[in-house]
């Protein structure tokens, strides 16, 4: 279930430095999130579109990402458009459309998938350890680093132990309903796998301190300069810029 | 409980990243090296947990259970919440980063206020302490969907239906998740009370 799907790859995107790819995204990300104008919200999705060619990535598996979102987005074009004030479209007895709720339904959709492309394409396509060694290189703080590596690596072992207790559970003919019991249940399931997490951090603790960890994590990963990155950099930057620059001149 | 991309305006979206950091900052800070690890694959706990689904009658909804990491960690929630949303949207695409940091407030302020308000409850009888538990899982999806709806209503004052859908929808989530952090507090002060930071009287 818990699967970097993305990360192995030989595309252009992913022979750039972690670095690069982080600040990359949150430039082109926030400028996306503050663009309020459908056409220059369409062009962002087109780069983001290209990001994802360039990156190699299957457009089905993409999509099967998405699913999440497309429900929201679905509650959004059923309501806003009947809530939001503004001239009407269309009426219907007493149901209204109007026309900047559709519209605002457009710019919502265009710019959540745009974003979420961009964080496919230049961040899902690292693995959380390279993640991590370029979160470190761009000074974020190490604790935070060590938390989300650590939680990482015990993601999948914390899932172990929560498959096997739902096992056990079945195996005594547990079947979930909408009950107090099936609640009991799983709440005491659930403090379990807090319970088996907190043993774990400790004897984990014990085993680094043994192997003499001094607060560093250290990467054997490394990133050679490559002119690549400065230009995908300037890129990015100069695209978001020009975007930005255009929609002030144009309103 | 996630608000997507896309939708928050510029100012909503720079004050939840302000407030995410600075809580963020004060939560490393109370974190020693010596319990860091415990902090780390507790966020790995809140993640799987995350995952757990319960039915409400014909439809299911998934735990959240950010009352219990906020009884259990204090401020340190804050930088374990963030962890869990971050590889949540790595793993899962359940966001993106420009709003990162308002769910970060939307799930992690509300830990931290049900840790002062309701964790003095604890170990004091056992009625009461599904009580507190129950109150802190219910409270703490109230401010969650509070927050969510204030975040949506000052992007845009016509938001405010929607906001209104929002938290009504999660009338059940809280009863729910008050039942379940309910028997979860009871369960872990029988099993393993050095969990919960209780003071000892």
């Amino acid at each position: 279930m818990i699967e970097e799907k993305f990360a192995s790859g030989q595309s252009l995107i992913h022979k750039l430095d972690p670095k690069i790819r982080i600040v990359a995204s949150i430039i082109l990300s926030f400028a996306v999130a503050l663009c309020d104008n459908l056409y220059i919200a369409g062009l962002y999705f087109i780069i983001s579109s290209i990001l994802i060619t360039m990156a190699k990535l299957k457009w089905m598996d993409v999509l099967n990402r998405l699913k999440p979102l497309l429900w929201f987005l679905l509650m959004i074009w059923i309501i806003l458009p009947l809530t939001f004030d503004g001239e009407t479209l269309y009426q219907y007895s007493w149901l209204r459309i109007t026309g900047p709720g559709v519209i605002l339904c457009c710019k919502i959709t265009i710019k959540s998938i745009t974003i979420l492309l961009i964080f496919t394409g230049l961040i899902a396509t690292m693995t959380v350890a390279s993640l991590g060694n370029g979160l470190h290189r761009l000074y974020v703080p190490d604790k935070m680093v060590f938390l989300l590596l650590m939680s990482y690596r015990y993601i999948s072992v914390i899932e172990e132990e929560y498959k096997r207790l739902l096992r056990a559970a079945k195996f005594r003919g547990f079947s979930p309903k909408t009950n107090l019991h099936s609640y009991k249940t799983f709440a005491y399931l659930a403090g379990m796998l807090f319970v088996r997490a907190s043993v774990r951090a400790q004897r984990v603790y014990q085993a680094m301190l043994c192997r003499g960890f001094n607060q560093k994590f250290h990467t054997l990963d490394v990133y050679p300069p490559n002119r690549l990155n400065s230009i995908f950099l300037i890129g990015i930057f100069a695209a978001s810029l020009s975007l930005v620059i255009f929609e002030i001149t144009w309103t | 409980m996630h608000i997507s991309e896309g939708i928050l305006s510029g100012p909503v979206l720079a004050s939840g990243a302000v407030v995410a950091m600075a809580g963020t900052a004060i939560g490393l800070k109370k974190i020693d090296y010596d319990h860091i690890v415990h902090v780390a694959i507790l966020a790995s706990a809140f993640f799987v947990a995350s995952l757990i689904h319960v039915n409400i009658g014909p439809a299911s909804t998934h735990l959240i259970l950010n009352g219990i990491v906020g009884l259990l960690l204090g401020f340190a929630a804050i930088p374990a919440i963030l962890t869990a949303l971050l590889l949540q949207s790595i793993f899962f695409q359940y966001g993106g980063l420009t709003a990162l940091g308002v769910n970060v407030v939307v799930m992690a302020v509300p830990a931290v206020l049900v840790h002062y308000l309701f964790l003095p409850l604890l170990g004091k009888s056992s009625s009461l302490n599904f009580t507190a538990g129950f109150l802190a899982g219910l409270f703490s999806i109230l401010f969650s969907s509070l927050l969510l709806g204030m975040a949506l209503w000052f992007t845009d004052e016509n938001f405010f239906e929607i906001s209104l859908v929002i938290i009504s929808a999660h009338i059940p989530v809280m009863i729910i998740e008050g039942i379940i952090t309910g028997f979860c507090v009871t369960f872990l002060l029988k099993v393993y009370p050095e969990i919960i930071p209780v003071r000892k009287k």
